[in-house]
């Protein structure tokens, strides 16, 4: 195995780009050193990418949008004081993987290049319209974060491409979001369900809403009719039940032994209305 | 001399000092299966099956062979194919080796099939991909309803004993049948009569250390073995008869133990580790991974049973009826008698009629789990009994003490109980806040009673003392619970010499006789008993040397607060001597002084107990939360109450693993789907509630401080207690075991 740190993105890519066999990059290591010890995939070439400049740093730009590092922790996600309050949902989200231990190394990078359809950051971010930087040996696109899954354990990065900043869009006026998972523990647990719910008032009305959902498809999904089924209410009943039966309806999951094709199908539409209500409380101001 | 038999008021017992082992656990300093190294040593690792059934073709190992950094490779052909049986040991050792390395069939997925030695356990692991291994396919079953049809694939021809009637499948290999009176007569007494079936998965006991030893065994047929178990004599006699040596030429020592429930009272990669020292004649450490010891070594027999239980208006039993399948894996063992005997236990019946079946199945080979085959039976009587007093309107509390069991009382398994506990423990359930406290809506109460045997053995102890007056008590039992503080506060209570003067050891097999596993709740009951009568011992020689300093006759001497004092004010006028006065010169006044015990303490004394819960239902989602809970048992008498109520705790939370989310998951090929913590779902910190703890005296008349062993019963009556409280909070019957939050939400949507 050779293991290689680079000390640019650009580096890193052209080290992917001519390595043979087995490739992985390296960021906090939750995934690849868990594989790797427990002999499920041993790379040819490892590439660390936590030595490149600026990886770990949460950057609050000038348009109140954010940017963070490819390297940047759960645990420092949850830490920082601004982060948590533009994006309570997304960051809620991330801090739901793992244990204490590993949200001091797992980043929101490694989450979505995992490709798990039950990530629970990516419904988060995809409800958010978080984007990606990609560099390849072409140079650098942004991609958003629902186009990079593209099946279990799969993504649309080419060889030679790896994920070089993740982009959070400036919060706004009355946003809120929220990602609800369920799990049949307290913590320490894969998501059976989860769902990331994103929106914005104009008074009490719903003006905007993305919608996304985990572990119930061979991708995390971002449902246009969930978006639909609340936008131009005020999260009354009707809307809720509607965004249930969209929720629910968009559901394409498999029978294994997380939970049932029923189960998921259910809960779906269950957590879909704890979350827009979470939401939705948020983009109000309540501090939930 | 004067000792009472009988003792009841303690200077001692009952208080609770730190346990001795406690800053060695905490610092690390503490060595557990996996933390010894020796020079030269290999590291082994084993191929396992990828198959549920299957023929074993062919195994090339010559590519392993030829690895630079590989010094043996084992099959079944490196172990002792005919070992020198014991008498009525034959087919035990035979199944123990089937199992620890598979013969002409691969019996389950994970079966142990070839192992290897090497340098590193990199290499040792990668060179296994070396070995080639030609199976032919065979059909499997891991279900125990199915395994029973006359359909199902054939585990082992003629594995069934005597006790199977005639006309069943080849996979029932042992019958139990018992009981007393006439049940077709009670139940037509009966007001109302529920009949009903339940179902539980397989799980495991799930400690926190995976298997490891170390063996070294040279070709002068003399070995050592370190390793972490539950008993390592009999380690020491299974190992010994795998690699056919003599049982003495093996010197077993325990390491510290990270958990045991049972699990750990067979061999697995002990002699595998022994035959690749063998061949490779170096010393060889095998560990196994997570995935291993789910796969591969002894988790619950999963049941299926049938109920039927008949009742007066008032509440009293008329007749109960039931017939529990247990699936052990694919060898002889499930505890279906066990099951079978325990269920009614807790009650005074005068028509009780119990079968147990011990099917076979392509699963690892079951074993012991804290009172094994007891909890899923309590679920299905309990269960059952709970649904009479819904639909009678009764209070269940009530309801089990009309028919609870007393002192006299006839058991469904066939003794006359002596002095128990049963309606202590139910009195104290409704004397309890917690039975009188509101539920909220979405909320349910579940009770139920348990019941276990309890267990003697064979033990051994040896006390001896220093010239210091400090004492040193070697058992053979590994401290699984606390044990070494109980043994230092019972031998402290005889002596009259503080806790803190007295080191206990768990002794290895060459350097005491020969003890019983730590397993059948016996280790403070018998080991306990064991250490009083070896410090009586002790004591016994300590008036010796008194008696003759002060040159009055022995019995005119007694003990008495760490001295000896004349007995009466005709002994003679002495100040009391203490007992480091008497040590301090016993080289020169007749030797060193020691105490020991050796016998099969015959007086466990069965134990009961009562829990109380409470759990929420998310109807939505199916989710269970254990909001309260609290532990009500019968310890006769508390060594060290913090160990007690550890116990207690434990298997409560055991039990609400088992209860919610605990299984084992097949897939349609035979192979096991969740060999990782992070899919077998054990109850994390957060899941829990505090486990509230009732200890429960009542003394057990067979042993001198009236102990009972506490490490099962508490096991026992979660799986009911919770499936009642979840029932009825969710307002349908769960008869299906782990209650999944998918099961709970389909059983709501069945029921409307």
């Amino acid at each position: 195995m050779d293991y290689h740190s680079p000390a640019s993105f650009a580096e890193a890519s052209a080290l992917a780009a001519n390595a043979s066999g087995i490739t992985r990059f390296l960021a906090g290591g939750t995934d690849v050193l868990v594989q790797l010890r427990s002999d499920l995939v041993t790379p040819d070439t490892l590439i660390d990418i936590k030595k490149i400049n600026g990886v770990s740093d949460i950057t609050r730009n000038a348009d109140g949008s954010w940017t963070l590092g490819v390297a940047v922790t759960g645990a420092e996600m949850s830490e920082h004081s601004g982060l948590g309050r533009d994006w309570p949902g997304v960051v809620e989200a991330m801090d739901l993987v793992g244990s204490t231990q590993v949200q001091g190394r797992a980043t929101l990078t490694g989450n979505l290049c995992n490709g798990s359809p039950a990530a629970d950051s990516v419904p988060a971010m995809v409800a958010a319209g978080v984007t990606v930087m990609v560099t390849g040996p072409g140079g650098t696109r942004e991609v958003a974060v629902e186009d990079i899954p593209t099946g279990p354990g799969k993504t649309a990065l080419a060889k030679g491409e790896l994920i070089s900043a993740v982009n959070i869009p400036a919060r706004g006026e009355r946003g809120g979001d929220a990602y609800l998972r369920f799990i049949p523990r307290t913590e320490m647990d894969i998501a059976v369900v989860g769902v990331g719910v994103n929106l914005r008032l104009d008074g009490d009305t719903i003006t905007e809403a993305r919608v996304s959902l985990g572990a119930v498809a061979p991708t995390v999904l971002l449902v246009e009719d969930c978006a639909k089924a609340i936008v131009g209410s005020a999260l009354d009943d009707a809307a809720l039940d509607a965004l249930a039966s969209a929720a629910s309806a968009a559901c394409n999951p498999i029978d294994d032994k997380r939970g049932t094709i029923e189960f998921r199908t259910e809960v779906t539409g269950v957590l879909a209305k704890r979350a827009a209500k979470i939401a939705y409380a948020r983009a109000k101001g309540e501090d939930l | 001399m004067a000792l009472d038999d009988r003792k009841s008021d303690f200077n001692f017992v009952g208080t609770r000092p730190d346990r001795p082992d406690g800053l060695d656990k905490v610092t690390g300093r503490a060595k557990f299966g996996a933390d010894v190294s020796a020079p030269g040593m290999l590291h082994g690792a084993i191929l396992r099956s990828p198959h549920a059934h299957a023929r074993i073709v062919r195994i090339n190992t010559a590519k392993a062979e030829a690895h630079q950094d590989v010094k043996a490779v084992i099959t079944r052909a490196d172990f002792s194919d005919k070992p020198e049986f014991r008498p009525g040991l034959e087919g035990e050792f035979w199944n123990v080796l089937e199992n620890v390395m598979a013969g002409e069939k691969a019996l389950y997925d994970g079966h142990a099939v070839a192992a290897v030695a090497a340098t590193s356990a990199l290499a040792a692991r990668d060179a296994l991909k070396l070995i080639e291994v030609e199976y032919e396919v065979l059909p499997h079953v891991t279900d125990v309803d199915k395994a029973m049809a006359p359909d199902a694939p054939v585990i082992r021809e003629g594995a069934a004993d005597y006790s199977v009637p005639e006309g069943m499948h080849p996979n029932v290999v042992r019958y139990h049948e018992s009981g007393h009176g006439d049940v077709e007569a009670g139940f037509a007494e009966a007001d109302l009569i529920v009949e009903d079936s339940f179902v539980t998965e397989a799980t495991h006991q799930g400690y926190i250390e995976p298997h490891a030893c170390m063996g070294s065994l040279g070709a002068d047929g003399r070995g050592e073995l370190w390793c972490t178990t539950q008993g390592h004599w009999y380690a020491q006699k299974y190992c010994a008869a795998l690699v056919g040596i003599e049982t003495a030429q093996l010197r077993v020592t325990a390491s510290e133990i990270g958990g045991g429930f049972g699990g750990k009272t067979t061999v697995f990669i002990e002699p595998v580790a022994l035959a690749l020292s063998r061949k490779a004649n170096r010393p060889v450490k095998v560990v196994m991974s997570r995935s291993e010891v789910f796969r591969a070594t002894g988790p619950t027999a999963s049941a299926s049973m049938d109920i039927k239980i008949g009742m007066k208006k008032d509440g009293t039993i008329t007749a109960a009826e039931g017939i529990f399948r247990l699936q052990g894996g694919a060898f002889p063992g499930a505890p279906g008698d066990m099951t079978a005997m325990c269920a009614f236990a807790p009650y005074n019946l005068t028509n009780v009629r119990q079968v147990g079946y011990d099917v076979m199945a392509n699963r690892p080979k079951q074993a012991a789990y804290r009172a094994p085959g007891a909890p899923m039976g309590a679920f299905a009587v309990e269960s059952v009994l709970d649904e009479l007093c819904n639909q009678l309107g009764l209070d269940p509390v009530e309801v089990r003490l009309k028919n609870a069991a007393y002192e006299g009382t006839k058991a469904n398994y066939g003794p006359t109980y002596p002095r128990i506990g049963l309606v202590e423990t139910l009195e104290a359930a409704k004397a309890h806040p917690h039975y009188a406290a509101p539920l909220k809506p979405g909320q349910g109460r579940g009770i139920s009673c348990g019941f276990w045997f309890n267990h003697g053995g064979e033990t051994s102890v040896s006390l001896a003392l220093s010239e210091d007056g400090s004492a040193q008590v070697m058992v053979g039992t590994p401290d699984i619970g606390g044990s070494r503080a109980s043994m230092a506060l019972m031998a402290a209570e005889v002596l009259g010499i503080p806790y803190e003067n007295i080191r206990v050891t768990i002794a290895d097999t060459a350097t005491l006789g020969y003890n019983d596993v730590s397993h059948g709740s016996r280790v403070t009951y018998a080991s306990g008993l064991a250490t009083i009568k070896a410090a009586r011992h002790a004591i016994e020689r300590l008036c010796e040397r008194a008696a003759a300093k002060w040159g009055i006759p022995v019995d005119a001497v007694k003990w008495e607060n760490g001295c000896a004092v004349p007995s009466g004010p005709n002994a003679g006028d002495f100040d009391p001597m203490p007992l480091a006065d008497i040590t301090a010169d016993m080289g020169a006044t007749g030797g060193p002084i020691s105490g020991h015990f050796e016998a099969t303490p015959e007086g466990a004394g069965v134990s009961f107990g009562t829990h109380i819960v409470d759990a929420e239902v998310d109807p939505e989602t199916g989710k269970t939360s254990i909001i309260r809970y609290t532990v009500i048992q019968d310890a006769g008498k508390a060594i060290h109450p913090d160990y007690v109520e550890g116990q207690y705790q434990g298997g409560a939370v055991q039990g609400i693993g088992w209860a919610l989310n605990e299984e084992y998951i097949y897939g349609e090929d035979g192979r096991l789907q969740n060999s990782i913590f992070l899919d077998y779902r054990i109850p994390v910190a957060s899941d829990l509630p505090m486990i509230d703890t009732v200890i429960v005296e009542v003394p057990n008349p067979g042993h001198p401080f009236g102990v009972r062993g506490v490490g099962e019963t508490g096991i026992v009556p979660p799986l009911a207690a919770i499936a009642n409280a979840v029932s009825n909070a969710a307002g349908v019957r769960m008869r299906q075991l782990p209650m999944t939050p998918p099961r709970i939400l389909a059983a709501l949507k069945d029921n409307g």
